[in-house]
């Protein structure tokens, strides 16, 4: 029955992680979704190869991203009359950080929605819903993680880098991608549920992102200053404890979300 | 008449905390002066707020184990009664910093908090407003407001003692109870949080309780229909 919906549903045509759905549904999909399932490593990898052939079929999803972090960096760059020398470290900061958050909003906001529905049902059949959180947590995280290195490279290019401790500010970076992305995901599989999703992705996220946000923006402007490590361990374990926190959540939570 | 008693405890105690609060001996501090006796609204009303939203996110956890209507009920009615409290719990800040601090809403980290934390509870609502039926919104709000209460303790309890803040208990302040927090405070406070949460409980019961009135009439105004 699977395979006739899957062929029914053009889902991604990439024959290996075809197999591999296979393998580890062993036929019991649904008493599979609604134990704590054994999601196996395995289910995870094929999963985000599956994310990422998908992306690389249609690029422009990924690339619109791109297009959107440097138009909007430049739009900053003009707004603020291109000069650079009156910009000060605390409103560049913040001002990159918020380029970022929006570009994670929309990134993220498409990762459940532009799944159609059919499809979603195929892979509720065949995969441990914790998989599925899993998998596209890592995905975009590594979205994020792309997405913001390049964002600041193009950044520091047109506006200056003030940046001195090069090291802490790029940890800063790998905590935000993934704290950003971990929040966002099941946020995302939450709006994409209601009908006036872009709204509600915004109004759900923000507030919950914003102590993220704000604990990120500190640790930014300590690697701006070059301040001692030390200095900053605090806001580090806060942030990584966040983390840890919301993927938790976000682990016990989605078969949850997945069964409506 | 149903278990009545602890509405009548509710108003004792409510009506206690009011005439005890201002006329009650109070200790005599620098600066707070008299506005000491904020404390039995201010404080208790933050309190009982938390307790409700702990108690709600309860009922969501049970909504998700077990999937009765009811428990969802119960959740989106005490989270709204916590919010209630959680506004008047601004207004009455609002007034003590005015007269402490000279600024009814100084940039302080848990003024911001509390502020971020009525925006999640009311991206709640907005949540609940925009789904049709029935079992799908209590399931999915069930998630978020288990995701909200994660989110929304540290953001009023732990980000502010990270930083410096005004409030007791953070930058360097000493908390509650450590030395200003005498007897005669206590008399009052504890009863205070418990009438507020009795209260609480008390306008989320009457909300619950026209709720399943309501659903019971539409279930046999359908099935009148059908037969």
């Amino acid at each position: 029955m699977c395979r006739t919906f899957a062929a029914r549903n053009e889902v991604p045509k990439a024959g290996k992680s075809d197999a591999g759905y296979i393998t580890t549904a062993n036929g019991k999909p649904k008493a599979a979704s609604r134990r704590p399932a054994p999601i196996t490593l395995n289910e995870i990898k094929t999963l985000i190869w599956k994310e990422v052939t998908l992306e690389w079929r249609q690029k422009y999803a990924i690339s619109g991203m791109l297009l959107y972090v440097v138009s909007t960096v430049f739009v900053c760059y003009l707004s603020f009359n291109l000069r650079r020398n009156q910009l000060t470290p605390i409103v560049w900061n913040t001002l990159f950080w918020i380029i970022l958050l929006f570009t994670a909003v929309n990134a993220i906001a498409k990762s459940f929605s532009q799944e159609r529905h059919g499809r979603l049902l195929y892979y509720y059949n065949l995969c441990s819903p914790q998989a599925i959180i899993i998998s596209k947590i890592i995905y975009n995280s590594l979205v994020m993680g792309v997405l913001s290195v390049l964002g600041f490279v193009f950044y520091a290019f047109v506006m200056g880098n003030p940046i001195q401790d090069n090291g802490l500010f790029s940890i800063c970076i790998l905590l935000a991608s993934t704290g950003f992305a971990s929040v966002l995901t099941l946020i995302a599989g939450i709006a994409s549920k209601a009908d006036n999703s872009a709204t509600l992705m915004a109004v759900l996220s923000f507030p919950i992102i914003l102590p993220m946000l704000l604990m990120t923006i500190r640790l930014a402007k300590n690697a701006m200053d070059g301040l001692d490590w030390s200095v900053s361990t605090d806001e580090i374990t806060t942030l990584l404890s966040i983390d840890l926190i919301v993927i938790t959540l976000s682990y016990l939570l989605f078969p949850y979300l997945w069964r409506s | 008449m149903r278990k009545i008693w602890w509405k009548i405890l509710c108003v004792v105690i409510i009506f206690y905390v009011i005439i005890w609060g201002f006329i009650g001996p109070v200790p005599r501090l620098a600066i707070i002066n008299e506005s000491i006796r904020n404390t039995y609204f201010h404080v208790a009303l933050w309190l009982a707020m938390t307790t409700l939203l702990l108690l709600s996110m309860v009922f969501s956890i049970r909504y998700l184990m077990k999937g009765n209507i009811k428990d969802d009920d119960i959740a989106s009615e005490v989270a709204k009664a916590a919010i209630f409290f959680g506004i008047l719990g601004c207004l009455t800040g609002s007034v003590w910093a005015n007269y402490t601090w000279g600024d009814p809403w100084p940039n302080d980290p848990k003024l911001n908090g509390a502020a971020v934390g009525i925006l999640i509870y009311l991206a709640y609502l907005l949540l609940r407003s925009s789904f049709e039926d029935e079992q799908r919104r209590a399931r999915i709000s069930s998630v978020y407001n288990i995701f909200a209460f994660a989110v929304f303790i540290p953001i009023i309890y732990i980000l502010p003692r990270l930083t410096d803040s005004l409030h007791p208990g953070s930058g360097g302040n000493s908390t509650f109870g450590s030395y200003d927090f005498d007897n005669n405070i206590r008399r009052v406070f504890y009863p205070a949080v418990i009438g507020y949460i009795l209260l609480g409980l008390w306008i989320a019961e009457l909300r619950i309780r026209i709720k399943q009135i309501n659903r019971v009439r539409e279930e046999a105004l359908i099935e009148s229909g059908k037969l």
